[in-house]
């Protein structure tokens, strides 16, 4: 097996365990912090304002880690430096 | 009319217009384009401004616009929302804007860029230290990074590099994964599925405008609140 399919084929590999695994976690924490905040606004749906924009707040700082997984797989398959290396050789 | 093919992961790599050394790509352009509009809209709706009850549509529309922008940002900092306003409203608007636009045939939005989503938190990076040292003095701001104990001085440092780095890749990550599954969904199934995520680009566009507006607010709040925050006040 020459350099490149290697190349090409680890890359695909690790972009798919990338995403699945940061996606795994992520929703693990997104659900926790939605239902959390779901049974906050049933005791106190005066609060729901501020409740819900802490949620929104909290739910972005959760996600970003989902987001950079994301951003590493869609580099290694569009924009692979690795795989742009070996095709300039 | 599309400018970006598949491949191409940000605008960045797009070069639209090109004479000898001076280089325009697609980022740069589609900037201009929003601001123009921004101020384009602004002027007409600012010109014939008039208090009273006879408003036209555009004052009305800005003015509804303004009171919801300073009445979250009162909200979120239990501050007078005066000289954030300026700030956060444009950093949300201009964000905003360009996503919402991301549903128009053609248009590449410029937050889809790495590059621009950089300078909008590098702003935020500098508009941090501004505002706590004008509200609050630069030897209360300085506590802020010994607190709670001297032992946090070099998280609190790190965390000010990292927030900005979260905020940049956070909103460049969104716009372009929604950008890259509508047109990759565009190649697959051509056929009405590709409305309904334009639907859920729309709503995410909007959504990671308001949270970046939002955080940007916060991590203002918390420099500017340094009694509060130390426990004093």
């Amino acid at each position: 097996m020459d350099v490149i399919s290697l190349i090409g084929m680890i890359s695909i590999l690790t972009a798919g365990v990338t995403i699945s695994i940061g996606s795994i976690g992520c929703a693990l924490g997104e659900g926790k912090a939605v239902a959390s905040s779901l049974t906050a606004i049933a005791q106190q749906p005066d609060e729901s304002g501020t409740i819900s924009r802490t949620l929104f707040v909290g739910l972005a700082m959760i996600e970003s880690t989902a987001i950079y997984c994301l951003v590493v797989a869609m580099i290694l398959i569009f924009a692979n430096p690795f795989w742009n290396y070996a095709l300039s050789r | 009319m599309e400018f970006m093919d598949l491949a191409d992961i940000t605008p960045d790599a797009v070069i639209f217009w090109q004479m000898g050394w001076i280089k325009l790509n697609l980022t740069i352009v589609f900037t201009w384009i929003t601001m123009g509009i921004l101020l384009a809209v602004s002027l007409l709706a600012t010109r014939r401004i008039r208090p009273g009850k006879d408003l036209s549509p555009w004052q009305n529309f800005l003015e509804a616009v303004i009171e919801i922008a300073s009445n979250q940002i009162e909200d979120i900092s239990q501050q007078r929302a005066g000289k954030y306003l300026d700030f956060i409203g444009t950093l949300f608007l201009f964000i905003a804007v360009s996503n919402l636009f991301a549903v128009i045939p053609g248009y590449v939005p410029p937050t889809g860029s790495l590059a621009t989503t950089s300078a909008l938190a590098l702003c935020v990076f500098v508009a941090v230290p501004v505002y706590g040292i004008v509200t609050e003095g630069l030897v209360q701001y300085l506590k802020l990074y010994s607190s709670p104990t001297l032992f946090m001085l070099p998280f609190n440092i790190v965390s000010e590099f990292t927030r900005t780095l979260a905020l940049a890749v956070r909103l460049f990550g969104n716009i372009m994964s929604a950008n890259k599954i509508a047109a990759i969904l565009m190649a697959v199934i051509p056929l009405v599925f590709p409305v309904f995520m334009h639907l859920l680009e729309l709503l995410t566009g909007f959504i990671q405008a308001y949270i970046f507006a939002v955080l940007a607010m916060v991590y203002i709040t918390s420099a500017t609140r340094v009694q509060y925050e130390l426990g004093e006040g």
